[in-house]
């Protein structure tokens, strides 16, 4: 492979042989001009892992609550209790949100003040009951965190009994960044740390229970930080193994404004690219296409990415944050996104179990068949 | 298979046929987009991306061609179908220059009812009253009408034209220039050579022009390769064309929407410009087209050895008519290009520097 970076044929052959990347390979991938250098890379890594297969799934976002004590300053989607567009959702409509062909649901909220835990449990435990078929994704690190501070309970606990109540994996949000200097400056020190984040996902992998991770990114952080991010999630994969795929966040610039504009589609590609190399460890890399847009998803598909995440038929956090693409896609425009790259569409569970391979009838070429 | 192709335009050879081929069929993104990018920068090594400020008006939509992908024409007596006059339009020029344009790209449907004469008007008036306009007015398919009007030839059509003050002829039209997809889609435009002899006659008499390209629709890889391969051939004769200008089909609201299974998207677009810029050696420059494509793509298209933006467009209805809406602003694109990694450089028509910002 030729590189218009030369530093990069130094990583390249690290790439080749299964080294594991360096901290100071990390940076050269983020600081390059050689943006489809870094890509061809990832592209090959992905490659070797997943060949052409491009995962997707049936999913519902669940927000019960947006109500929250924190007041993180890159958040557009928390309000407090009685403020103006809060809302809190009951049992009976959560339940009622998740429709016949849904396979996953996502469930996402606040830090909310008085909600019990056992409210959660009975969140889960109604969802299971009323749909077993339906795998339930739910409660980031931060609200495990906030369970446990809330209530005086520890993890270990607040997990078993969510994995009692139905609990199968768990979201990889609230890590943000991993950054003291960053938690203090967009206000969520209120939010588990670095250490506390990796902690719970620690503990939940030795439960058996599968997580995510991800990164917010794009906004007042440096590139270490987002390397040092990356390194910590290796780190911890390394130790407790349990993450199936990572998501890299773009912050959404909305209403909170942290930045003038938000980072451009060349950042979103790199960021997953050095995602997919340094992440020797993770099975998937995902391009979240709600915060990316369709154009950029589907083009990310050479940089590394496995999984567009699925069809999301609510996704409040991000949009209220302010993302473009309207919530909800069907099954059809997933497949667009996965064809017009050569990709072939599989639909997988929130385990990665494929559900069904679809046949690709789209080649690579930028003609299309006549019918 | 990529380094053959590299090496081979390292030694200053020219792309054949089964290159074109396997870059649109086989070629990994990447690998194509980097050796674009890589000719790109040895072309023109500056990291500069030109644009201009241009406005994109239409003065009527009464058209007798009835193209399959059209979504902005009505037939002749139509209720929705309209005709502006000579100084309607030149209203328009000068709500563009107002705003800062250099370029007015006008374009308008087949409308045998109009004489040369208005055609010969709208060009020295807008030199006469707006000499910082660039009049680039008037696709090959309308000067092929010019000349079935006037009972002129194509070439004393342009000699009219050239005296009232045009120098420039925007590319439209092209489609995809095969016999075959033309007569499927565009029959009564008349097949490629309709398109080639406008630009061999404007550039044989000094005009400047560009290429476009619609893709996505019922073409096949070597309609594609025809394309190329005619502006290429006509390009070594004059050296006329300024840029090369691929889009892709919008199917809203067309005849030809049914006929189409998958949009072209993203991909599709970046591996086109790719091969553009390797397989036509001697077209200067490659534009993304932000307002078809979408800015994101416009913005990784820079990197897959894109060197122009295009312009701002103030004003477009053919796309609006297929329920196609972008819209821009000069800062915007500024930004845009300079967050993407590049300088922005407002151009001409002509593509001569006006301003680096």
């Amino acid at each position: 492979m030729r590189f218009a970076d030369h530093r990069l044929a130094r990583v390249w052959d690290k790439v080749r042989a299964g080294e594991r990347l360096s901290r100071e390979d990390g940076l050269t991938l983020f600081e390059t001009e050689d943006l489809l250098g870094v890509g061809r890379m990832a592209d090959h890594a992905k490659s070797e892992r997943e060949g052409d297969r491009v995962y997707f799934v049936i999913n519902r976002y669940i927000s019960p609550t947006n109500v929250c004590v924190l007041s993180c300053a890159f958040c557009g989607f928390a309000r407090r209790e009685g403020e103006a567009g809060a809302f809190e959702h009951s049992i009976e409509d959560i339940v009622g949100m998740v429709r016949e062909e849904v396979r996953e649901v996502h469930i996402v909220g606040g830090h909310h003040p008085d909600w019990p835990f056992e409210y959660y449990e009975r969140v889960l435990a109604a969802l299971h009951a009323a749909r077993p078929d339906v795998q339930i994704k739910a409660f980031t690190a931060a609200e495990i965190d906030w369970f446990c501070r809330r209530w005086k309970l520890e993890p270990v606990e607040v997990l078993t009994r969510l994995k009692a109540a139905g609990l199968q994996t768990m979201p990889g949000g609230g890590a943000e960044i991993f950054s003291a200097r960053l938690a203090k400056l967009l206000r969520y020190t209120g939010k588990a740390n670095a250490d506390r984040w990796c902690e719970i996902h620690g503990i939940a992998h030795s439960l058996g229970i599968r997580t995510n991770a991800t990164m917010l990114y794009g906004h007042v952080e440096t590139l270490a930080e987002r390397v040092d991010h990356l390194l910590r999630l290796r780190a911890q994969q390394d130790a407790s193994g349990g993450f199936l795929t990572f998501i890299a966040l773009p912050y959404q610039v909305g209403a909170t404004r942290l930045v003038p504009r938000p980072t451009p589609p060349a950042d979103n590609l790199r960021t997953i690219a050095a995602a997919r190399l340094l992440l020797d460890n993770f099975p998937h890399v995902e391009a979240y296409w709600v915060l990316l847009g369709e154009e950029t998803a589907s083009v990310a598909l050479h940089f590394g990415a496995d999984d567009v995440n699925g069809t999301l038929e609510d996704e409040r956090v991000q949009h209220m944050a302010g993302a473009e693409t309207p919530a909800g896609l069907a099954r059809e425009q997933l497949f667009r996104i996965i064809r017009d790259a050569g990709k072939v569409p599989v639909e997988r569970d929130a385990l990665y179990n494929v559900v069904r391979v679809w046949q690709c009838e789209v080649s690579a070429g930028a003609a299309r068949a006549e019918r | 298979m990529i380094e053959n192709i590299r090496d081979k335009i390292l030694d200053g050879k020219r792309l054949d046929r089964d290159d074109g081929r396997w870059l649109l069929e086989k070629a990994p993104l990447l690998e194509l987009g980097a050796l674009a990018q890589e000719v790109r920068l040895s072309r023109l090594p500056e990291r500069a991306v030109t644009f201009v400020i241009d406005s994109n008006p239409n003065y009527t939509n009464a058209c007798v061609t009835d193209c399959q992908f059209c979504a902005f024409y009505r037939k002749p007596g139509h209720p929705e179908a309209w005709t502006l006059t000579v100084e309607e339009v030149l209203a328009k020029v000068e709500s563009a220059a107002r705003k800062g344009a250099t370029t007015v790209l006008l374009q308008g449907g087949h409308n045998p009812e109009l004489p040369l004469e208005y055609y010969v008007s709208l060009v020295r008036e807008t030199r006469r009253r707006f000499p910082q306009i660039t009049p680039h007015f008037f696709t090959a398919s309308e000067i092929q009408t010019m000349a079935r009007v006037s009972g002129l030839g194509v070439g004393a059509v342009l000699d009219r034209l050239w005296e009232a003050g045009q120098r420039t002829l925007p590319g439209g039209g092209a489609e995809v220039l095969s016999a075959r997809v033309r007569q499927r889609i565009a029959a009564k435009k008349g097949g490629p050579e309709a398109w080639l002899e406008v630009h061999r006659e404007a550039h044989r008499r000094g005009f400047r022009s560009t290429a476009t390209l619609m893709y996505g629709h019922v073409e096949q890889v070597d309609d594609l390769l025809e394309h190329l391969d005619a502006v290429r051939e006509l390009q070594d004769m004059f050296g006329g064309f300024t840029a090369f200008v691929p889009w892709s089909f919008k199917p809203g609201n067309t005849l030809l929407e049914k006929w189409v299974k998958q949009v072209a998207g993203p991909n599709a677009y970046l591996r086109l410009l790719a091969v553009s810029r390797l397989y036509l050696d001697n077209v200067p420059h490659i534009q993304a087209s932000w307002f078809s494509e979408g800015k994101r793509a416009g913005q990784i298209a820079l990197h897959f050895g894109v060197d122009d933006w295009g312009g701002t467009l103030f004003e477009e209805n053919v796309h609006k008519a297929a329920d196609f809406v972008n819209t821009i602003s000069v800062e915007e694109i500024v930004a845009l290009i300079r967050e993407a990694g590049f300088a922005p450089v407002q151009r001409t028509t002509t593509y001569e520097v006006v301003r680096r910002w």
